[in-house]
């Protein structure tokens, strides 16, 4: 798939997505794209449906109406996607949720190789080795061998960025990055996104730090509650951050 | 006018005492007109009170009756703790074999290699235990005279040692085994009262010896078929105040032992019988967490039709007494499947506590917080992979706290199935204080080996509860 530029091949599209929970609209009409080496940002105030809609990627949330197109992977509105379909769908996203959710029964390491291991069917001694390295890339390899009570926020993050890239997907999910950093970790954390943009991947953040979207994005999508507007997607487009 | 209270267990039916089948708040029975005949003569009132069997001699002592008559057997146990009364019915300890091994089992010496079954505390047990080691059988006791002879016909055992009264009234019910004729021992039933009630005894011994006299102890005997040839004898020997030994005809009972003495001879058969307390329960709980984890998937995973099966299980088991599923399962279900007693005890227990347990599963599943669970989809796993990799490891730390607190219960619960025949703990200690006829040492030897296992337990708990505090969420 590409974009209109024909430029970079188009890792994420969002077709006329509808989303209701229950009978209240969450998402109404929302379509976008989202290029290879993208860092995306997802804006709006509170309830305008942004970890929602990284959600229904990820396909934890299933949504009525539209298409989500993810590296090839269709899923349609309305339809469970099959078996087959989460698996492909899966390998090509990681997701990094606000809270992080670090599985607390196990260590950082055993965290990190779970998918590799017993979705991807890597030998133990191969995971452990690659996610090593990949704990060292974010600078927290000291702390595998802890649990994650025992990190701190920041920590916490890197290790949870760690565990979405051990099958090396494509598309990184993270909802809310900065919630909890102070301004010092907020910089690092942004090097570390263009790091990984560096190696082909596609980021889509839901955020509304005005200030890092600026910063660190390279196109804004800000979408507002369904109730308010109709159309509530509007593209900035990738220069928007050029005119800043 | 005063009242005779007396203490009797209508459990032990006739013709010792039985709830009248006419009239069931009606008493009726060779004790209960023996009493009457007493407090009559004494210028009393009988009262009755219904004490379980195992505990009247307690009774007797604690003060709450006057006098337990529910044919107790003479022994030198009880002439040496209790004031026991002059004789006044002798009775055989009898073999009853299936009428097909009437031929081949004709004494205890032909039953080498087999197990003979009695009821726990009597004189016939004594004489098994006995046998154990210089004849090479097993001996199997049980809290009622009525399944020895239905496991007998079961094949579970292969023959009884009871008195003759107890084998005859089976014979009429229960066609298909024959009493061997030769008398194994010779015992008797008394009266039994507390030892600062002698004075009463006395009178009692002589108000015995004038129902002897004057025909009336025999009327009541003929009245339920036990009189024979052998009471004339008794009583003669009676009224000329010969003495007559608690039992014979098989080497006298051992006297009764000093406090350390018998301690120090019922020690290893203690620990013995905590082997198998806490061998029972360590099986039964790894059985019930097996099946306890299952349904509590079946229950947050299963279909409606599964969910619905399994909660109806769940309420059966915990609605229903344990006493009860372990007679189900060991007596009620033999016709169809004959369980040894030890797999029936450990299927009973796990069966019971599997219930508990999946509840306690289920909750430790629905606890899991959701984020968890959608982290693991996320990365890709798939739902069983959900449950046994994150869910179910993390349900199982939230679950040891009650759980260590249920494999307690257990511990003290596996009591319960002294009543198929495993000899257990409490069970042995029961036959220990029946036999040395004071509960104050073999209750402080239970209680202390009860404790030796249980306090490990709850202090492992406590540290793993401890370590993994801070890690559930």
């Amino acid at each position: 798939m590409e974009d209109l530029d024909g430029m970079n091949p188009v890792v994420l599209q969002l077709v006329g997505v509808h989303l209701l929970r229950g009978s209240r609209p969450i998402v109404s009409g929302l379509s976008l794209t989202a290029s290879r080496g993208e860092r995306l940002a997802i804006m709006g105030p509170s309830g305008s449906g942004k970890t929602t809609v990284l959600r229904a990627i990820a396909a934890l949330e299933p949504f009525q109406s539209g298409q989500i197109v993810v590296d090839g992977v269709v899923l349609d509105g309305g339809r469970a996607p099959t078996p087959a379909a989460l698996r492909a769908l899966r390998r090509r996203v990681g997701l990094v949720f606000q809270f992080h959710y670090l599985f607390e029964h196990l260590t950082v390491l055993e965290n990190v190789c779970l998918a590799p291991v017993h979705v991807h069917g890597l030998a133990g001694a191969d995971a452990a080795r690659r996610a090593h390295d990949l704990l060292g890339l974010l600078g927290v390899d000291h702390r595998a061998g802890a649990l994650p009570r025992e990190l701190s926020g920041g920590e916490a993050q890197r290790v949870a960025i760690a565990r979405a890239l051990a099958v090396d997907p494509p598309l990184l999910l993270m909802d809310e990055p900065t919630a909890s950093l102070d301004s010092a970790r907020r910089e690092e954390l942004g090097d570390l996104l263009k790091q990984l943009v560096v190696q082909g991947r596609t980021l889509v953040i839901a955020t509304h730090d005005e200030e890092f979207a600026r910063a660190h994005a390279t196109a804004i999508i800000r979408i507002a509650p369904p109730t308010d507007i109709t159309v509530t997607a509007t593209r900035i487009g990738s220069d928007a951050n050029r005119d800043l | 006018m005063g009242e005779l209270v007396w203490a009797g267990d209508p459990e032990g039916g006739a013709p010792f005492v039985q709830a009248d089948p006419a009239d069931p708040s009606h008493l009726e029975g060779l004790d209960v007109e023996i009493a009457d005949l007493l407090a009559r003569r004494l210028g009393r009132t009988p009262r009755f009170i219904n004490i379980t069997f195992t505990s009247i001699e307690q009774s007797i002592v604690r003060g709450d009756a006057d006098i337990g008559l529910s044919g107790f057997e003479d022994t030198p146990v009880r002439r040496t703790t209790l004031a026991t009364t002059i004789p006044y019915y002798e009775f055989r300890e009898v073999l009853s074999v299936r009428t097909s091994d009437a031929d081949r089992f004709r004494t205890l010496a032909d039953l080498r290699g087999r197990s003979v079954a009695t009821l726990g505390g009597t004189i016939a047990y004594e004489i098994l235990l006995r046998s154990e080691s210089s004849l090479g059988l097993t001996a199997v006791t049980y809290d009622d005279d009525l399944h020895p002879y239905s496991d007998l016909l079961l094949g579970r055992v292969d023959a009884v040692l009871l008195d003759n009264v107890l084998a005859d009234r089976r014979r009429r019910a229960m066609p298909g085994f024959t009493v061997q004729p030769n008398t194994v021992a010779v015992g008797h039933y008394v009266g039994i009262l507390a030892r600062p009630s002698s004075a009463l005894r006395d009178q009692v011994n002589d108000l015995m010896l004038g129902a002897m006299r004057d025909g009336s102890l025999e009327r009541i005997l003929r009245r339920w078929n036990v009189w024979n040839d052998d009471q004339p004898r008794l009583y003669e020997r009676l009224m000329a105040g010969e003495p007559v030994a608690a039992v014979s005809g098989f080497d006298a009972l051992p006297a009764v032992p000093s406090r350390s003495e018998a301690a120090r001879r019922y020690w290893p058969s203690l620990v013995r019988a905590s082997g198998v307390t806490l061998l029972l329960s360590c099986l039964a709980m790894g059985l019930a967490v097996v099946l306890g984890s299952l349904i509590a998937t079946g229950r947050v995973y299963g279909s409606r039709l599964t969910r619905g099966a399994l909660s109806a299980y769940v309420e059966l088991m915990r609605g229903t007494p344990i006493l009860l599923q372990l007679f189900v399962l060991y007596y009620g279900l033999a016709a169809a499947i004959r369980l040894p007693a030890f797999a029936a005890a450990l299927l009973g227990l796990a069966l019971n506590y599997a219930a508990y347990e999946s509840e306690i599963y289920r909750g430790a599943l629905e606890a899991v917080p959701i984020g968890q669970l959608e982290a693991a989809r996320a990365l890709g796993l798939s739902e069983r992979q959900v449950l046994t990799l994150v869910r179910g490891p993390q349900a199982f730390r939230l679950a040891l706290a009650p759980m260590t607190n249920d494999f307690v219960a257990l511990l003290k619960d596996s009591s319960l199935v002294s009543v198929l025949t495993v000899l257990e703990l409490t069970k042995q200690t029961q036959i220990f204080a029946t036999n040395v006829g004071s509960w104050v040492v073999p209750g402080a030897l239970c209680a202390t080996l009860y404790l030796a296992m249980s306090l490990p337990l709850a202090a492992l708990a406590r540290s793993l509860e401890r370590r993994w505090k801070t890690s559930t969420v």
